[in-house]
């Protein structure tokens, strides 16, 4: 049963880091936005530069 | 300035939203300044998907000086943040109604923060709350399952660790429990955190006694489980609030009106319409509104009453008119005498009149509240008898009668009951969501369901309420994207209807509006001209409906001929809405043939026509106090207050923020089927409803005595609990799969 004293801190440890991992994202605001976050995966604007951006927007 | 690349195409890129129309409101009274930064905060209307997302935003940073610039697609929340001093804030708006969409200022200091703060609070208990129940829950089962064999020495161990877990988590996750429990007790009363509050916290102390007493049984796992399984309701909740308050937001956004006033100096500043003293000359650019009620000055302008009044057709006024707030300046600038503030002008009339009808509807009881005032007293009754039972009658000492108590506390504590309306709730707002149509808070279906008479206002539901092109088929090809181009430039409702009818496409670059008369322009290298008989020099017809006229250079005129059409789906509708054993009626603020017109198309037999908003209300209460429950549907500023006074009430997606903002419901699309299923969805999910409360009660009435004869142990417990939320959330998610018809 001395095994408990390893795996009881593990998952607790495991859950904890969980719980730490949802709050950080909760407070960088990855759920602000959840249905822009969605479209704006399909947007290139990294790979352009602005003069292009103009150009493909006029046409 | 830099925005003419993005001047060619209009609206959503995707072409699932329209272009918008509305006015150009200068936000410079809105913009916050600090340290040479300028921030500003804009409620976006009319964007829908990623393109439009990159079409604003690009548009924005190709403005001097913007910093940032950062759409929030799920709140329509536009920020910016730009080098003080750099641009006109005017101009802003201005390259937003120019690519399509329409922008309004708003206080980002208002109350949708505040309820941020709220969800935020409750999705962190809930987190909280679940990291607790599922380590707990790990620990529990092992003393469960390991009953015989396992050491007193490792049960203890195991109870210690869940009690390390449970006391803070519990007393965190809580919180929102415990507080409103207390203000209820305070007030002497007792809402459903009362029961809930005395059951975590006994919980937690008798499982901390037993703990130090080397006991068998502990509750820590009941307790956070317990918690966290109301919380999702709780969260539940909250998300449909939220929507409500959300939409609320609109018609403040419609309210902060800004206005350009012209000083006694001459210098035209922007001020707030709140600002605004009778007396004060106001200067009207076109797509401007009237922010106070006032009168013309200088100038003469067609102008769009449909807010005011509900008609749509163009009013041509000059010099002496009366103006009320809320009325769009269609064609040429006006100067006005303000001869009201803000705050006595007419849209403040009428909002007073939405605020009293939301009071009444305030004061409406939800089913689970109804639930909650029979079950707490019940409840709290059965465990101090359960108590004071064992401990004088069945002499089995505190120890056990405490604990007895308890556990009919916990396997009794509403989870089911406060899972009941919120899951299914949500379940019928998605449904409802899907087709086409917005729910804003989850009593809404409950009224709705409830309702035994629906009123429809005429024009704008039944009706389209906008001039359509009824003779399309008679107009040669090509004619109506050349009217078009010379079109895009107006906001004549007769303009709008040509450009809505061609689609995206360019404008003619040199054309002009003639107030009054129509557009002249360039299309294909030759003058074209768009308007009114003589203005195209076309023969002048005597036929009653609204027309326009295109000529070519010299070619043979084009009659362009536009009416009211009424709703394709609408007989269908009534008919539909009678079968479901609704009574159906009309007003209208229309004339009488008009209304009688429509009233014999569509099949309805109750109707009343020339109706003031005032009149509207008054008929409603009057239907209300022969103990009717109306549904009222509408869509103009004129119907707002009786949107907000009926007993549920709907609204098309076309309609003014105001009645948006009113309604309990918003449908999508050119129907008015959307509201069968509506009412149909709202029926089903009531009784899904009072079959979770049956189910709920049922199951107490069976464990109630089991605990109180003390045979309930913790593992029962937890298996009864979460038990009986699964099956109360399941029930809830038959309604996602259809409805009966």
């Amino acid at each position: 049963m001395t095994v408990l004293v390893f795996l009881i801190p593990i998952a607790l440890f495991l859950g904890g880091a969980g719980l730490a991992a949802f709050f950080w994202a909760l407070r960088s605001g990855q759920f602000d936005d959840p249905k822009g976050a969605a479209e704006r995966i399909l947007l290139n604007d990294d790979i352009q530069d602005e003069d292009q951006d103009a150009a493909r927007i006029s046409r | 300035m830099t925005t003419v690349a993005i001047q060619t195409t209009l609206g959503c890129p995707s072409g699932l939203e329209p272009p918008a129309d509305g006015t150009i409101i200068d936000p410079a009274p809105f913009v916050r300044r600090a340290g040479g930064i300028a921030r500003l905060d804009l409620a976006v209307f009319g964007a829908k998907c990623g393109g439009c997302i990159r079409k604003i935003e690009s548009a924005m940073a190709a403005l001097p000086q913007m910093q940032s610039a950062r759409l929030n697609l799920s709140t329509g929340r536009l920020s910016l943040v730009w080098t003080d001093g750099a641009l006109i804030p005017r101009t802003i708006t201005e390259t937003i109604d120019k690519i399509g969409y329409r922008a309004a200022p708003f206080d980002p200091e208002a109350a949708e923060k505040e309820s941020d703060a709220e969800g935020r609070r409750l999705i962190r208990a809930l987190a909280v709350a679940g990291f607790a129940t599922a380590n707990i829950m790990l620990l529990s089962v092992s003393v469960w399952a390991g009953g015989g064999e396992m050491g007193p020495a490792t049960r203890d161990l195991l109870h210690w660790v869940s009690g390390i877990i449970a006391v803070p988590a519990a007393l965190y996750a809580g919180q929102t429990f415990f507080i409103s429990a207390f203000r209820a007790l305070k007030r002497g009363r007792a809402n459903m955190d009362v029961p809930i509050s005395l059951g975590v916290i006994l919980a937690l102390t008798i499982s901390a006694y037993e703990f130090f007493e080397g006991g068998e049984h502990t509750y820590f796992d009941a307790a956070v489980m317990l918690l966290f399984f109301l919380l999702i309701g709780r969260y539940l909740d909250h998300r449909l609030r939220l929507r409500a308050r959300a939409a609320a937001r609109d018609l403040l956004a419609l309210q902060a009106v800004t206005a350009s006033r012209i000083n006694s100096d001459g210098v035209l500043q922007s001020v707030s319409a709140r600002d605004i003293e009778p007396g004060d000359r106001i200067q009207l650019a076109p797509g401007d509104r009237v922010p106070v009620d006032g009168v013309i000055e200088e100038g003469s302008s067609d102008l769009d009453m449909s807010l005011v009044t509900g008609e749509s057709a163009p009013v041509r006024s000059s010099e002496g008119a009366l103006l009320h707030a809320g009325v769009l300046n269609l064609t040429t600038r006006l100067i006005m005498r303000a001869t009201k503030t803000a705050d006595a002008s007419l849209v403040a009339d009428l909002t007073r009149l939405i605020e009293a009808g939301e009071q009444t509807k305030s004061r409406y009881i939800r089913l689970a509240d109804r639930a909650a005032a029979l079950y707490v007293p019940v409840v709290h009754t059965l465990a101090l008898s359960t108590f004071l039972g064992w401990y004088f009658i069945g002499d089995a000492g505190f120890r056990v009668s405490i604990m007895n108590a308890v556990a009919l506390l916990i396997i009794t504590c509403p989870c089911a009951l406060g899972l009941a309306a919120p899951a299914v709730q949500v379940v019928a707002t998605g449904r409802l969501f899907r087709s086409g149509v917005l729910v804003k808070s989850g009593d809404a279906l409950e009224r709705l369901a409830e309702v035994d008479t629906i009123v429809f206002d005429k024009t704008g539901t039944l009706t389209f309420g906008k001039p359509r092109l009824a003779n399309r088929d008679d107009i040669p090809q090509g004619a109506v994207a050349g009217a078009a181009a010379l079109a895009r430039i107006s906001r004549h409702p007769l303009s709008r209807a040509i450009v809505s009818e061609s689609g995206p496409g360019k404008a003619a670059p040199d054309a002009i509006e003639i107030p009054g008369e129509g557009i002249e322009g360039t299309i294909d290298g030759v003058r074209a001209r768009l308007g009114r008989a003589a203005f195209a020099s076309a023969p002048a017809s005597n036929d009653a409906s609204q027309e326009s006229w295109l000529r070519i250079g010299d070619a043979e005129p084009v009659r362009f001929r536009f009416e009211d059409r009424k709703r394709a789906d609408a007989a269908d509708t009534i008919s539909q809405l009678r079968e479901l054993g609704l009574s159906v009626e009309m007003l209208s603020g229309d004339r009488e043939p008009a209304a009688a017109k429509v009233a014999a198309d569509i099949g309805v037999t109750q109707w009343r026509a020339s109706m003031s908003p005032r009149e509207k209300i008054n008929y409603i209460d009057r239907l209300r106090d022969e103990g009717r429950k109306v549904a009222m549907v509408g869509d103009g500023l004129n119907d707002a207050p009786s949107l907000a006074g009926a007993h549920a009430s709907l609204t098309p997606g076309t309609a003014v923020d105001a009645s948006q903002a009113a309604a309990d419901f918003v449908y999508q699309g050119d129907g008015v089927a959307p509201i069968v299923e509506a009412i149909k969805v709202a029926r089903a999910s009531r009784r899904r409803v009072i079959e979770n409360f049956a189910f709920a009660a049922l199951y107490n009435a069976c464990a109630m005595p089991l605990a109180a004869m003390g045979l309930v142990t913790p593992l029962i417990a937890a298996v009864a609990m979460s038990g009986s939320s699964l099956i109360v959330t399941l029930n809830a998610l038959r309604l996602a799969g259809g409805v009966r018809k």
